[in-house]
């Protein structure tokens, strides 16, 4: 187990110099010169010179990357001055993160809750029901899930549930513990104004989801150990519960790590709709202003948060399924 | 032109099991086949039987080269194979063929049945198109299956006719030998009986050299002219198929005949059964000394598990690899427990009298 | 009166390609303590016929008619709740593949703990003492270490003891085994056979046995049911069975086999392969593979009458006595190969 964790650390590593190094490249290929941005439109050649040696810019970007690896390491990783400060606010990129963060967090893993909400009940029932009113409805549901874009609906769910019903906010977002003076918290607040962005990021997961449940649930009730259940008579919800969901839900957990890890970037979107103060609206952003310390900053985060959210969902599975021998 | 068409000496297939963060070492081998050594004459038929797990599919690929030994030789036809090159093979590929277990599995859903028999003409670039047609044609004809169905895919047959199609496929460019793995332990008796009546006219027909491998031992006793025991990567007894069966050297091989199951109650009823106690061991971590002696009824404690038995010859040409070889069958459990004869006379290796 | 007295049982699943008759019109009985071996190639409905009498087939798409009648009550028109009160407790059945029989996540000693608790209103610790009594009986060493083991961790053979000891943890009346040991290695087999036998002896239970080896049914049967296309076409005891079987398809399977205890240069083949359930030949089921087919084999279907005199022997033939008897005499010099 040890062992195991250590080795997928060290891959984690690599994969996170491998990240950000590409996300460099990108940054530098695009053919824009961000250091006449930061200088002002009527600078002269020496106040560009020193804007870009005060950015760093004039070095090339394998040493501008070598100084951002070693600030990383020297600070450590979640160490105030460690990514650096922002090309446009000169602001410290790690508190705009820490700020940031949460609300990211917020929506992904609310969004995870809701889509298990969803999808575990529908797939169980239509995989037991199979070709029955439940069971096409669902697969009607999973269609629309599939093919409809989180800004097409969320577009649609603001427009009905906000502008039209008043049900719920429009564009604006409740902190769940201490919400800055005169706005609204606390978790009930917090919930509301998250409800709709859930929905939005959460119909496309409970979409696949529903869809992979009811597979592995059919698959798992025709295990000859689910035979042997019933010869032993048990009754059907000891079957189901005992013989039946620990087994089919198995693979699931699998998916549901690597998805919310994936979930981080499909947040982007959800995000700039809602006009929530995430990670991803911030990442937009800064690219639109060519402030790379931002981009980094987020990536950074991004990466580490997917290896950790990876590790850890391994980690469970290994121990929830005793087949596994983590080596 | 030497009588043995396939001479295997010392033949070793060790796994690797490798461990390591990023680079992986070897750190134990699974001895899937440890030392095995026999010869297979023209035109006969060398059974080999042994538990699941034994090594009898990875010798039966080393001897093919489908997978390349740890040590050893095999030489086929005069011509040792081992360390040649894939094009020094090519020519050798042509007269030894393989039917494999599964019949499901071992023929390509999505080829027809012609381009499947006639893959070997093929791929060895022999005849024109419609000389292969013909071939494959004729051959469909030769194991009873009818040449029209030679535009069919596989899932049209059943297990006995796949099984048919599997034994074409290996006939196609007339080879000295065909290495049967199992080619009727997934069929029904009487489709079993159709296959194996099949493989004998063939072999009649042909002069074909079988290497057949089996774990019924029935089976085995119907087709063999010789058998070989395996246990746990090793051969424990050869012999001519008459000795073997009425008089078993080795304690595994009589273990093995007990337990088959007679279909005559009388006799069924009135046998005395020697029942193995455990499970084979794992070859990662195989006993020391015989490789059998945790589950041998006659295991005597200072030598079988100290000194590792050679097969040597007991009578003639029937070798076994056994410190106290049995003197007599049949025997029962309490007979065989008994403390050996040639238990006094400690020689490891048992030769002498039959 | 017999502890299992299935009568005329008829099982029909609803497949995309039309109505498979897997079971059709099976009768036979089990007496108390004894073992009654089902024998026929896959396909023939063994399996079926078994898990009918369990209630365990897919309730959508199977109907089922008959009865099977257990102790005097019909397991096939009895309320579910009662049914299940009687699955695992008085009748109790063990599987072909014992890789796949047990749930890879729970421990083994979970699964017999819940076989008991199922059944028996008794404390945790007490199911457990009983479940380490039970794998201690079914032969698995060092049980108390073992018992908390996952099921992965055990060999095919000791797996097949554990279902053993699952199936027998409530001292079932009757024990279903279906191909128990088809799966397993010769020695493994023998092991798992004696282990049956010996506990059938100690708890007294009768057992059906479900096999496609005929030495199986030698080794252990008291009674035989031969099955062919969904239907009995022979029913007597063991012994009656391999001394005079009375009707062609057992002779192919008898002279099919090729066996320890007798020398043939070609084994007497069956020719052609089992019938579709889907769409079954008319007349008698065997009689496109049958080497002494007559017209009347085309068109009417034999009933299973006595074959022999004897009233335990029975047998689905349009075949005279007289030719039958030459054929027998055929078998008991040991002529398996001229049959056909
Ligand atoms: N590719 C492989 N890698 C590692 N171990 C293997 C491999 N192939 C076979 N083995 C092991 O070698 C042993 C012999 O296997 P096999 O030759 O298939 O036996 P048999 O055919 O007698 O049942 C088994 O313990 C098996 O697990
Ligand atoms: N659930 C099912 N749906 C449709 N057909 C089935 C089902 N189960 C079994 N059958 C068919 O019933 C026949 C008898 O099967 P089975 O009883 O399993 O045979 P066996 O004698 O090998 O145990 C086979 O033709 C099989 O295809
Ligand atoms: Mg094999
Ligand atoms: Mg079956």
């Amino acid at each position: 187990m040890t062992r195991y964790v250590i080795r997928r650390i060290l891959w984690a590593l690599v994969l996170f110099v491998v990240v950000t190094f590409v996300s460099y490249v990108i940054f530098f290929l695009i053919p824009a010169d961000p250091v006449k941005l930061f200088a002002g439109r009527q600078a002269t050649p020496e106040d560009m010179a020193r804007a870009a040696a005060f950015y760093g810019l004039d070095q090339p970007f394998y040493v501008q990357y070598w100084k951002f690896l070693s600030r990383l390491v020297t600070h450590g990783v979640i160490g105030e001055k460690a990514l650096g400060f922002s090309f446009v606010n000169r602001q410290w990129i790690a508190s705009g993160v820490q700020s940031r963060a949460p609300v990211t967090a917020s929506l992904v893993l609310g969004g995870a809750v809701m889509w298990m909400i969803l999808a575990v009940p529908i797939g169980i029932v239509s995989a037991l029901r199979p070709r029955s009113l439940i069971d096409r409805g669902a697969t009607v549901f999973v269609l629309i899930g599939i093919s409809a874009h989180p800004v097409f609906l969320a577009l649609i769910f603001l427009y009905i549930f906000g502008y039209k019903l008043h049900m719920f906010p429009i564009g604006s977002y409740a902190d769940f513990f201490n919400p800055p003076p005169g706005q609204a918290g606390g978790p009930l607040q917090w919930a509301w104004h998250m409800f709709l962005p859930w929905c939005t990021f959460a119909i496309l997961f409970a979409a696949l989801y529903v869809r992979m449940i009811r597979a592995s649930v059919i698959e798992t009730m025709n295990e000859d150990y689910v035979r042997t259940a019933r010869a032993k008579g048990a009754p059907e919800w000891v079957v189901m519960r005992s013989h039946i969901l620990r087994n089919a839900l198995l693979p699931i957990v699998t998916m549901l790590g690597m998805d919310i890890a994936l979930g981080l970037g499909g947040a982007v979107f959800t995000e700039s709709v809602y006009s929530l103060p995430g990670l991803g609206q911030w990442a937009v952003q800064s690219l639109e202003t060519f402030d790379l310390p931002v981009t980094m900053g987020v990536v950074v985060f991004a990466t580490t948060a997917v290896l950790v959210v990876n590790v850890i969902v391994d980690v469970l599975y290994a121990v929830i399924d005793p087949r596994i021998k983590l080596a | 032109m030497s009588d043995d068409l396939l001479v295997v000496e010392g033949l070793k297939k060790h796994f690797p099991v490798t461990r390591g963060i990023i680079f992986q070492r070897q750190v134990a081998a699974v001895k899937a086949v440890d030392g095995v050594s026999f010869t297979v004459k023209r035109g006969e038929t060398l059974g080999v039987v042994g538990e699941s797990g034994c090594g009898k599919s990875t010798m039966a690929r080393c001897i093919m080269r489908l997978i390349e030994p740890t040590a050893g030789s095999v030489v086929f036809d005069g011509r040792e194979i081992t360390g040649l090159s894939r094009h020094e093979l090519r020519p050798i590929r042509r007269e030894m063929m393989m039917v494999f277990q599964d019949p499901y599995a071992s023929l390509n859903p999505r080829k027809r049945v012609g381009a499947i028999v006639g893959e070997a003409l093929e791929v060895h670039k022999i005849g024109t198109a419609t000389e292969t047609k013909r071939r494959v044609q004729e051959l469909l004809e030769i194991v009873g299956l009818n040449p029209e169905h030679y535009n069919r895919f596989p899932h049209e047959f059943s297990g006995g006719q796949r099984q048919r199609i599997g034994v074409a496929r290996a006939l196609a460019i007339n080879p000295k030998l065909i290495v049967c793995d199992e080619p009727v332990s997934a069929l029904d008796v009487s489709v079993q009986a159709q296959i194996l009546n099949l493989l004998k006219d063939l072999q009649k027909e042909f002069g074909l050299t079988y290497v057949f491998i089996a774990h019924d031992l029935n089976v085995v006793r119907h087709i063999s002219d010789r058998v070989l025991v395996m246990y746990l990567g090793h051969a424990v007894e050869v012999a001519t198929r008459d000795e073997l069966y009425h008089h078993p050297r080795h304690p595994y091989t009589g273990a093995l005949l007990s337990a088959v199951p007679v279909p005559n109650p009388e006799l069924a009823r009135a046998r005395q059964q020697i029942l193995l106690e455990g499970d084979v061991p794992s070859p990662l971590n195989p006993p020391s000394g015989c490789w059998f002696h945790p589950r041998c009824p006659r295991h005597h404690p200072g030598v079988c598990d100290v000194r590792e038995p050679q097969l040597v010859a007991a009578a003639g040409d029937h070798r076994v690899a056994c410190h106290f070889p049995l003197e007599r069958w049949p025997m029962n459990a309490a007979e065989m427990a008994a403390p050996a004869a040639s238990a006094s006379t400690g020689a490891g290796t048992a030769t002498g009298a039959p | 009166m017999a502890l299992l007295d299935v009568r005329d049982l008829h099982t029909t699943f609803r497949t995309d390609d039309g109505l498979v008759k897997a079971v059709d019109g099976v009768s036979f009985t089990v007496e108390p303590g004894k073992t009654l071996g089902i024998v026929g190639e896959s396909g023939s409905g063994k399996s079926v016929t078994c898990l009918t009498i369990m209630g365990l087939n897919d309730r959508r798409s199977a109907s089922t008619s008959g009865q099977a009648l257990f102790k005097g009550a019909d397991l096939l028109a009895m309320p579910k709740n009662e049914l299940r009160a009687l699955r695992g407790n008085e009748i109790s059945m063990i599987f072909q593949d014992p890789m796949t029989s047990l749930n890879p996540v729970h421990t083994i000693g979970r699964q017999l703990v819940e076989a008991v608790h199922l059944h028996q209103d008794v404390s945790r610790s007490s199911a457990r003492s009983q479940s380490l009594d039970v794998l201690k009986a079914v032969g698995i060493p060092n049980a108390e270490r073992r018992i908390d083991d996952y099921p992965h961790q055990f060999s095919g053979g000791m797996r097949q003891r554990v279902m053993i000891a699952m199936a027998l943890i409530n001292h079932p009346d009757l024990l279903i085994a279906d191909e128990p040991t088809t799966a397993l290695d010769v020695t493994t087999q023998a092991q798992i056979l004696k282990l049956m036998d010996t506990l059938q002896k100690e708890y007294g239970s009768a057992i059906v046995m479900i096999t496609h080896d005929l030495g199986v049914v030698a080794e252990i049967a008291d009674d035989v049911v031969v099955m062919y296309g969904a239907q009995v076409v022979e029913r007597a005891t063991a012994e009656e069975l391999f001394a005079r079987p009375s009707m062609p398809y057992t002779w192919g399977l008898l002279g099919s086999l090729p066996r320890i205890d007798h020398d043939v240069e070609r084994l007497a083949q069956i020719p052609g392969t089992p019938p579709s359930l889907l769409n079954p030949p008319s007349g008698c089921r065997f009689h496109p593979r049958c080497t002494y087919a007559m017209s009347i084999c085309q068109s009417e279907q034999p009933p299973l009458a006595s074959a022999t005199g004897s009233e335990t022997h029975l047998s689905r033939c349009h075949l005279d006595q007289a030719t039958r008897l030459t054929e027998i005499k055929k078998l008991e010099s040991g002529h398996f190969a001229e049959v056909t």
